[in-house]
């Protein structure tokens, strides 16, 4: 077709029909994008109010473009410390429960034996719990024994072990069912005992589902606002922090952490997506 | 490993040991702590006693029925809503999203990156008096002239949504990903029209997609109080924000630790019919 015919045709197409009769062909298409547009905006909007200049204690309204929320993150007291204790929490909960997950699953996929269908269901359980019944619990355990854990930094580690570990066991059995058995028995066959057939078989292979429960439980524990806020007694994580301000004042501070949270795990995440393209492409 | 070798019997449960221990004095023994709680009576300032209280239990149905009531009643919509809104992209990204369907995904699970209060608040902004949302509803007389959206049981609702959404795009879109195209190729062969061909093969087999991601999404739903307390006002608080504050601010200890036990059971047995009638394998894996 020549470039006038195109123009010519162009030109006796009323635009308006053209774009419906694009969207009629494309619902599904555009209906999707519409749907990332809605989950994305709360995100656009946290981002865009991380630069106001709130005159008043509250950060509803734009009032006015700044740089100084990002540069003075910590102006505002017990924010960083805030920041800094749920790292910490974080990073020892999701190494401790990604262990024991790690461990259980390897016994759930690997081993029939008795009480196999009873440790599913335990494993299960506080995933199907509410996070306020969890918490519940837990403080009238603590409640009861504060004499030997006071309330405070242990008592909000060891909830969170606790609801992450169901997590990292559900992360780390779906890679094991799929996993080829053929290879270690090969390993085996070559003369490799268990221990170096499961440092040098076992693990290099169920590595990505490791490292994948690591981050999905380092995600949880992070965020996690309930469980924390009935064991954490004075102790203030960053959602509680968050919980605090927003019934007095609601500093821009605390969206340019929240975007900040947010723009390093989604660059992991999209660091991750190419790594598997690509990984995809070469196999 | 030669231990092993001449155990293999009690591997799995050497294996399996530490983290039932956890589980079972962190999460099991804490229940035993709140049932024992819940039959308490006394007062914070002279102590409590177990004394089987039961009266602690017909006090909370009796005095929050309308707060368990909404809870479910919420929870119910917004599990509904987010099935029936995300169903249709789970569907667009396992069937037409190709290459991209890993980066789609992202997107799916992009909201879980910003920490839930910070969300929660975000929507408080959206929905705020003199926010576009309000002033475009009032335009097209969806909303009265003066009305407001933020601090009603429609914003609690669209909260609880849009919050537990991921919770249902990605097992809808991780059961429809595993379905064999040629079953829904044959079933077009065999002159059953597209939608004929969607209602009666890919639906189907989408099954347990829906039933874990309703699970997943009812299950903390029922239980939340941020959405209720950020976004809603008294009249649409839920049971979560009356045990929130019984625990946390009026220190009625055996009265909340009834209501969470009673939420606790009803959910539970709700989990276990469902569970009974689409078979414990899908659930438990």
């Amino acid at each position: 077709m020549t470039s006038v015919a195109v123009a010519a045709r162009g030109a006796r197409r009323n635009p308006l029909r053209v774009t419906l009769a694009f969207v009629r062909r494309h619902v599904l298409t555009v209906y999707s994008l519409l749907f990332f547009a809605y989950l994305l905006l709360p995100i656009a909007v946290v981002a865009v109010f991380s630069f106001n200049h709130p005159t008043g204690r509250f950060n509803f309204v734009w009032k006015g473009f700044t740089w100084s929320n990002w540069s003075h993150w910590n102006a505002i007291p017990g924010i960083q410390s805030a920041v800094v204790l749920s790292l910490e929490i974080a990073l020892i909960a999701s190494v401790l429960a990604t262990g024991l997950g790690t461990l259980m699953a390897l016994a759930l996929v690997r081993y029939g034996f008795r009480g196999r269908g009873t440790t599913n269901f335990i494993v299960f359980l506080p995933l199907s719990t509410p996070e306020i019944v969890l918490g519940a619990s837990l403080l009238t355990l603590f409640l009861n024994i504060s004499h030997v854990i006071p309330i405070g930094f242990w008592t909000i580690l060891i909830a969170h072990v606790m609801f992450c570990v169901s997590f990292a066991v559900v992360t780390v059995k779906a890679r094991l069912v799929g996993f080829d058995r053929h290879l270690e028995e090969a390993a085996m066959d070559l003369g490799a005992n268990e221990w170096v057939t499961f440092k040098k078989v076992t693990l290099p292979l169920i590595a990505p589902a490791i490292l994948a429960a690591l981050l999905l439980c380092f995600a949880i524990s992070v965020d996690d606002f309930v469980v924390t806020y009935f064991v954490a007694g004075s102790r203030v994580t960053f959602p509680i922090f968050v919980w605090g301000a927003a019934r007095v004042a609601t500093p821009p501070q605390i969206n340019v952490i929240g975007i900040a949270f947010f723009v390093i795990a989604a660059t992991a995440m999209l660091g991750n997506v190419f790594l598997q393209n690509r990984r995809a492409k070469q196999a | 490993m030669g231990f092993f070798h001449r155990h293999r019997g009690a591997t799995p449960y050497l294996l399996l040991s530490p983290g039932m221990l956890w589980l079972a004095i962190f999460f099991l023994v804490p229940l035993g702590f709140l049932i024992y709680q819940s039959l308490q009576s006394g007062s914070i300032d002279f102590g409590y006693h177990f004394n089987w209280a039961w009266s602690n239990y017909w006090d909370a149905i009796k005095g929050y029925r309308g707060e368990f009531e909404r809870s479910f009643e919420y929870a119910g919509l917004a599990t509904a809503i987010a099935l029936l809104v995300s169903y249709p992209v789970a569907y667009w990204i396992a069937f037409r999203g190709g290459r991209w369907k890993n980066l789609l995904l992202l997107f799916i699970v992009a909201p879980f990156f910003v920490t839930y209060l910070i969300r929660t608040l975000a929507w408080e902004t959206i929905l705020s008096d003199h926010g576009v949302v309000v002033r475009l509803l009032t335009d097209i007389h969806l909303v009265s002239p003066g009305g407001r959206v933020l601090a009603t049981g429609t914003a609690v609702v669209a909260g609880i949504t849009y919050n537990f959404l991921p919770f249902m795009a990605l097992p809808l879109y991780v059961s429809l990903e595993q379905i064999d195209q040629t079953l829904i190729e044959a079933a077009e062969d065999l002159y059953a029209s597209k939608w004929r061909a969607f209602l009666r093969v890919t639906f189907p087999l989408s099954l347990p997609g829906v039933v874990a991601g309703t699970l997943l999404t009812f299950i903390p739903a029922a239980g939340d109080f941020i959405n209720a307390q950020l976004l809603g006002s008294p009249t649409s608080h839920m049971i979560g924000n009356v045990i929130n504050s019984k625990f946390n601010e009026l220190i009625d200890y055996p009265a909340a630790a009834a209501m969470s036990f009673i939420l606790m059971a009803i959910i539970l047995a709700m989990v276990l019919g469902y569970a009974r009638a689409v078979g414990t394998e899908k659930l438990t894996g």
